[in-house]
Parts: structure tokens; C-alpha cells; sequence
């Protein structure tokens, strides 16, 4: 999985350490509980820095070598923050034969990032994704829970001025 | 009572292009018009004709409104529901005749259609468990827990000739059959809902329409197999099913229907939620379970297989959303009645995920056995701009595609597998003229190399120097010598390695070399891309005979490559050209072409 190793200083609150000890407390001991702490955890923070899975590790007493195994095997989890605004496009087959493939490169001529990138002021955050299961609308993009349909590239610079 | 019901659909196409504000708007107006006590709003599940989205139908004369939008809303209340005219202008085209309007079931798009899983999609409100229960829900567990023994419920199942749903085909009966014969003090049932082969949709269709047919099926096979517990692998991507999923089980548990002690004879069953977090490997049963397990998502070898050691070790049974989807009739109208549609070895029918280069994308359930020229000529409505069909592609990229020759092949599991595909999970996507199947076989390629959990070597290193390959063909740099290598690493690939996803990798690229091998050697001995698909090998011109000398091409050029005089034909320096296709999209007079 690329992503950019930048480091993000961690600035997470007392107030999110105490909701992620308590959903560790209610989860704890549920079989199979890592995966759920971490989508959890991920809810809470946004992503999953060193410092929460070291966290996790602390209170579960899972080693963080395991936690650490999960976060970077899943696509799920980041390890980075994201952007403000989370661009993702879809490139499963059916938005790819009807070329989100030019979209994503639009994409990635405007705001200067790549697949899995973030822009320096924390904006806009880029990546692909697969099948979000609007085929009918195909190609289809999505900016954090909003989805656009039918695009061609020349609709990509009027949606992406409407969260300058 | 209410006079009229308002249907309108709320699965993740229609939501995507707007429908909950469509259903907020509807509430309001007719709030305003004072008709709350007549008419009823009701959000359901996939209709399926998801390219006419967003979807309304209302009953009781089925008037079937599409592409309904905000501003639609108070003309259709004031002229539909208040004075019972018919909004003409938004009705579904294929439905307006000129003898009157056509009942949605006789348009093309539905006609052929048999809906046994999608059944309650886009007709009741799935959260609310009673309009499920209302058209039969629960009864067929009702009839297993009072009715039955499960060795009978099992020979059901043997009889109806119900094949795993999920892309694999084996026997569902055998299946069950097997983990029951395993004693053991717990044993679990699992569904696969980490729907993965990107451009298929129809497990989450049925998740988010019907969900409890999924869970009475699930009861059913726990009762069969002997297990208490169940637990749905759901795709974190999909949040309106994972909502859905999560009211319909605690309204089944407040009415015992799951839980302790269900219908009063002492069987207990209790199904839990887990979020899949995006690995297409997941899709795989032992993968699955391990990331159940909580850990990384890798496959282990089997045997043992899951029936004898399965989840935390126990015996377990897993099948795909589909395929409970279909149980519940199955017990209720018997195994005759599912086994006489279909063909010899595939019964019942299948749902499939119409995408790509096809008027009617969307969700259609089709009997097995109906060809693939009625799926896309028929029922799709054929395809847009009066292109020519190329291929289909099938089972994502473990699968393969189907040329124009196999185009009256009757679909079912054993025909595709001969002809080189696969059912697969069920996405159909429609290629044109217009599609270079390298490319395609690259794509594919992009997605498993980059979803190989790298546990075993032939699918981590082989599927990275196929798709090296393949790049390499579409660049125009490749030689014969390298053709060659790469159909010698699909088949080295799909021997060696551990599990279904990189034993599958190279279908996509075998499948297309066995039907297109002329594309593949046009890119390496002539640097050329017949469909003008690949990029490093086009350049694009200026037709003279064509050109008017508008200089809208010029205008709009990124890198000005393009100059000329106003009326006269322009010429395009294939040097400074960055072959980005603006020109093409704003030529008006079809001028300019890619060779």
C-alpha cells in the first residue's frame, strides 16, 4: 500500500484517549475484538498513528507488532491524516471502462498529489477506491459523503472550487 | 389505510444521485397538501434500473416516475396524489405506449427477469420487519424449527441444486452436510458479505433491501448444522447495509426470532456484525476467518477445511448473501420448484451487476441458462452510440471475458468456466469497440497485484511480472519473446499458488489472449492500439476534408500544439501533443481522429 511516510506531529486530545479506553473497555471481550477497536479507534482519531496503536497495544496487552501487522494490511486503515475534504475515485470496472481513469488523472494535475496523498495545506486528500456501488452513475467520484456522477473531466475544476 | 404508497428507492445508486432528498421534499409537500392521513412514503431497497435513478413508483397503480428530481416533487404530488393525473413527462419511456401506460413487469428491461433473491428488493420498507413477515418472512424457519429435521432441511437443499452464489459454485447442501457431520461443542455460521470484485453490487442490494432474508437463512442453517451462533463479514464501504443489517437484527431479536429460544423450541441463534476493512483476499474462506479472528487477513491451507476447522477453530459453515437469499423459498416452495428453472447442472437464477458500455446498468435476476445476447440486447436495452459489443467481462478479475462468438451461450457455471470466464460474483461489464483488452487485462492485473497479501511467492512476484509485462506491451516496448514469458508465468501462477485469488490472477490475461491475441501482437509488432485506447501508442490528426477552421480546438488546446488559420484546416504538432483528447471532445464537426 503507498503512502507517503510525511510526519504528521500527533495532537490527539485527553478527551479522545478517554472515548477510546472506553470503547476498548466495551469491546475488550468480544472474540475477536482487534479489528473493531481499530475501526473504533480510526472513528475517533481520523487514523491511526503510531501513538493510538501503541495505545491500543497498552490497554489490550495485544502486542503492537500485531496491531502494527492489521493497520498496514488493511486499506481501511491510514496511517496518515487525511485531507479535510477526502476525494476518492472509483476505479472498479465499471467507472474504469467508462474512463474514470481520466478523472483520476484531472485529479491529480490539479491538486498536485497522487493515489493516497494529501496536499501540504490539508485540504484535499486523493485516492482510489473500488466500486462504491453507484454503477449506474458510472464514472463516479465521492468528496467526503457526497457523490458525483456521470463526470467528465472538464466538471472536475467547478466541483473542486466549490470547497476552495 | 392509506389510498397510495409512494415507494421510493433508497439503495446506494438512487441515494448516490439524490433520492433521500427526494423523500424529505415528498414528505413536506405532502404534509402541505394536507394528504398525510392518505398517502404513505415508503423507502425500499434496489429496484434495479439503477441508470433511471432516482427511482418512484406508486401503487396502487404502479406509475413507475424516473430520473425524478427536488423540483419534480410538488407537480407530481399536486397532479398525481391530489388529482390523479399522471405526470407524463416523468414516466420510464419503455412504459408509455400509445395505447396507455405498460405495466412496469411487461417492459423489456423486466420481463425476462425471474426475482427470487432480489424478491422483496424495491417493494417492501426494509427496516421494518413486519412488511417482511408480511410477504412470508420467517415462515420457511418457522417450518424448519417445527417441521422439520435438520438432516431433512439439508436434503432440501441437496434436491433444490443450490450452488454457492459467491462465484465458487460448490453444492450449498453439501456444504451444510459436511459441517454437520462434525461434532463439536460450537460450531458457526458465517456469510460472506465482503463483496470485493469491483462492479458488483448485489449483495449489498440485498443487504440493504431485504436483509432479513439473509438472517432467516442464516437461522436455517445454524438449525442444520447444529450452530448458535453467526456472524456477518460485512464491507465497512457499504454504510446504508451495514445500518440496515444492524436495525433488521434487533428486530428480529425483539421478537425472538433470533436470540433464545426461538418459536418456543429451545433452538438458539444469534447473529453479530463484523466490518471487513477493504481486502479483496477477504473474500476467500479462510481469509475471512482469520480477519474475523482479528488478524491480518491471510489465507492458510486447506484441509483442514472450514466444515472441520474453521472459525476460532470450530467447525463452520460459510455462503455468500446470494445464496441465503434463496434459502428461505427454497424451504417454503419446495426443491422441485427451484430445481425445474435453470439448466441441467446450474438451477434457479442469478443475479447479475449490469455495468459499463450499456444502456440499462443496474441490477437484473435472470434464470440460469439465459443467454448473454438477451441479457445485453434485451434486458440491458443494447449498447449506447450505436457501438459494436466486443466482450463481456465476468467474475472480475478472477474471471474472464466473453468475444462476440460465445454471444448466444446460455450463462450458467459450467458454460462460462469452458469458454474461460467464470460466474464469479456475478459483475457483467459490457465492453465496446472502443475498449483495448490489454488494457483491460492490465487493469485487472493493477487490482490483484496490488490486493496479493503476499503470503505465498507465485502471487506476489509472478502477478508483479505479469503486470510488468503487460505494461510494458501497452507502452509499445514489449517483443514476441515477452508474450510468450507472460503466458508461460499465468500458467506457472496459477498452479503455484496457495489460494483462489492468485490461482485466478491470471484468468483475465488468458482469457484475452486466447479470444484478442491479434490486439495483443497489433501493440508489440505494429506499436498500434486498435480501440486507440493506449495513450503511448496514438497520435491524433486533423482530418482537412473535415476541418472548418473554427479554432475551437486550437482555444482549447493545453499545450497549443495545434495552429491554423480561421477557415482553414488546422494541423496538430504530434510532438508538443499531450494526446490529452480535449480537441476530439470540442470538435464539432468529428474532424479530428486518433491512429
Amino acid at each position: 500500500m503507498a503512502c507517503k511516510k510525511e510526519s504528521v506531529p500527533f495532537s490527539g486530545t485527553p478527551e479522545q484517549e478517554a472515548a477510546l479506553k472506553k470503547a476498548i473497555a466495551e469491546l475488550k471481550d468480544t472474540k475477536g475484538a482487534l479489528m473493531p477497536i481499530m475501526q473504533r479507534a480510526q472513528d475517533i482519531y481520523g487514523y491511526l498513528p503510531i501513538e493510538v496503536q501503541t495505545m491500543i497495544s497498552d490497554e489490550t496487552g495485544i502486542p503492537l507488532e500485531k496491531i502494527y501487522g492489521v493497520a498496514t494490511f488493511y486499506a481501511q486503515f491510514a496511517l496518515q491524516p487525511k485531507g479535510k475534504y477526502q476525494v476518492s475515485v472509483c476505479l472498479g470496472t465499471a467507472c474504469y471502462v467508462k474512463g474514470s481513469g481520466a478523472i483520476f488523472s484531472k485529479l491529480e494535475e490539479l491538486l498536485g498529489i497522487t493515489n493516497g496523498e494529501c496536499t501540504p495545506d490539508g485540504r484535499f486528500s486523493l485516492d482510489s477506491c473500488r466500486c462504491v456501488g453507484a454503477c449506474g452513475l458510472a464514472p463516479v467520484m465521492m468528496i467526503n459523503d457526497e457523490v458525483y456522477g456521470r463526470l467528465v473531466p472538464d466538471d472536475i475544476p467547478g466541483i473542486l472550487a466549490k470547497y476552495q | 389505510m392509506y389510498r397510495s404508497h409512494v415507494l421510493v428507492c433508497g439503495g446506494t445508486g438512487c441515494t448516490s444521485s439524490g433520492s433521500q432528498q427526494i423523500m424529505d421534499t415528498l414528505k413536506e409537500e405532502i404534509k402541505k397538501a394536507g394528504l398525510e392521513a392518505e398517502v404513505s412514503v415508503v423507502q425500499t431497497g434496489c429496484h434495479g434500473l439503477c441508470a433511471l435513478g432516482p427511482i418512484m413508483i406508486i401503487y396502487p397503480d404502479a406509475t413507475f416516475y424516473s430520473m425524478v428530481k427536488v423540483e419534480d416533487i410538488p407537480e407530481i404530488v399536486n397532479e398525481h396524489l391530489l388529482k390523479g393525473r399522471v405526470v407524463t413527462r416523468l414516466l420510464y419511456q419503455e412504459t408509455v405506449t400509445p395505447a396507455g401506460v405498460k405495466a412496469l413487469i411487461d417492459t423489456d428491461f423486466y420481463k425476462k427477469q425471474h426475482r427470487i433473491a432480489l424478491r422483496n428488493c424495491g417493494i417492501i420498507n426494509p427496516e421494518i420487519i413486519e412488511e417482511y413477515i408480511a410477504t412470508g418472512g420467517y415462515a420457511a424457519l418457522g417450518k424448519v424449527l417445527t417441521e422439520m429435521t435438520p438432516d431433512e432441511v439439508i436434503q432440501c437443499l441437496l434436491d433444490s441444486g443450490l450452488r454457492g452464489r459467491g462465484g465458487g459454485g460448490f453444492p450449498t447442501g453439501l456444504k451444510w452436510k459436511l459441517a454437520k457431520q462434525n461434532d463439536a461443542d460450537q460450531k458457526y455460521v458465517c456469510c460472506n458479505a465482503d463483496e470485493g470484485d469491483p462492479g458488483a453490487f448485489m449483495d449489498r442490494s440485498i443487504l440493504e433491501g431485504d436483509p432479513h432474508a439473509v438472517l432467516e437463512a442464516m437461522a436455517i442453517a445454524g438449525y442444520a448444522i447444529g450452530a448458535s451462533q453467526g456472524y456477518i463479514y460485512v464491507r465497512a464501504e457499504y454504510p446504508i447495509a451495514v445500518e440496515r443489517l444492524k436495525i433488521a437484527i434487533n428486530q428480529a431479536r425483539e421478537m425472538e426470532l433470533l436470540g433464545k429460544d426461538i418459536f418456543g423450541t429451545g433452538f438458539d441463534f444469534d447473529i453479530d456484525l463484523r466490518l471487513g476493512a477493504g481486502a479483496f483476499v477477504c473474500g476467500e474462506e479462510t481469509a475471512l476467518m482469520m480477519s474475523i479472528e482479528g488478524n491480518r487477513g491471510e489465507p492458510r491451507p486447506r484441509p483442514p477445511f472450514p466444515a472441520q476447522k474453521g472459525l476460532f477453530g470450530k467447525p463452520t459453515i460459510l455462503n455468500n448473501v446470494e445464496t441465503y437469499a434463496n434459502i428461505p423459498q427454497i424451504i417454503l416452495n419446495g426443491p422441485e420448484w427451484f430445481s425445474s428453472m435453470g439448466t441441467e447442472k446450474s438451477k434457479g437464477t442469478k443475479v447479475f451487476a449490469l455495468g459499463g458500455k450499456i444502456h440499462n446498468t443496474g441490477l437484473v435476476e435472470i434464470p440460469m441458462g439465459t443467454t448473454l445476447r438477451e441479457v445485453i440486447e434485451e434486458i440491458g436495452g443494447g449498447i449506447p452510440g450505436g457501438k459494436k459489443f466486443k466482450a463481456a467481462q465476468t467474475g472480475g478479475p478472477s474471471g474472464g471475458c466473453i468475444p462476440a462468438s460465445h454471444y448466444d451461450i446460455p450463462i450458467d457455471y459450467d458454460n462460462l468456466i469452458a469458454i474461460g470466464s467464470m460466474m464469479g460474483s456475478g459483475g457483467l461489464i459490457v465492453m465496446d469497440e472502443t475498449d483495448c483488452m490489454v488494457d483491460i487485462a492490465k487493469f485487472f492485473l493493477e487490482f490483484t497485484v496490488e490486493e496479493s497479501c503476499g503470503k505465498c511467492t507465485p502471487c506476489r512476484i509472478g502477478t508483479k511480472r505479469m503486470l510488468e509485462i503487460l505494461t510494458k506491451i501497452t507502452k509499445g516496448t514489449a517483443t514476441m519473446e515477452d508474450l510468450d514469458k507472460l503466458e508461460e508465468l499465468c500458467y506457472y501462477v496459477k498452479e503455484n499458488s496457495a489460494c483462489g485469488l492468485g490461482q485466478t490472477a491470471p484468468n483475465p490475461v488468458l482469457s484475452t489472449l486466447r479470444y484478442f491475441r491479434d490486439e495483443y501482437e497489433a501493440h508489440i509488432k505494429e506499436k498500434r492500439c486498435p480501440a486507440g485506447v493506449c495513450k503511448a501508442l496514438l497520435s491524433y490528426h486533423i482530418d482537412a476534408e473535415k476541418c472548418r477552421g473554427c479554432t475551437l480546438c486550437a482555444r482549447n488546446c493545453p499545450a497549443n500544439a495545434i495552429t491554423g488559420t480561421v477557415r482553414n484546416p488546422h494541423v496538430i504538432d504530434t510532438d508538443k501533443c499531450i494526446k490529452c483528447g480535449a480537441c476530439i471532445e470540442k470538435c464539432k464537426f468529428g474532424a479530428i481522429y486518433k491512429q
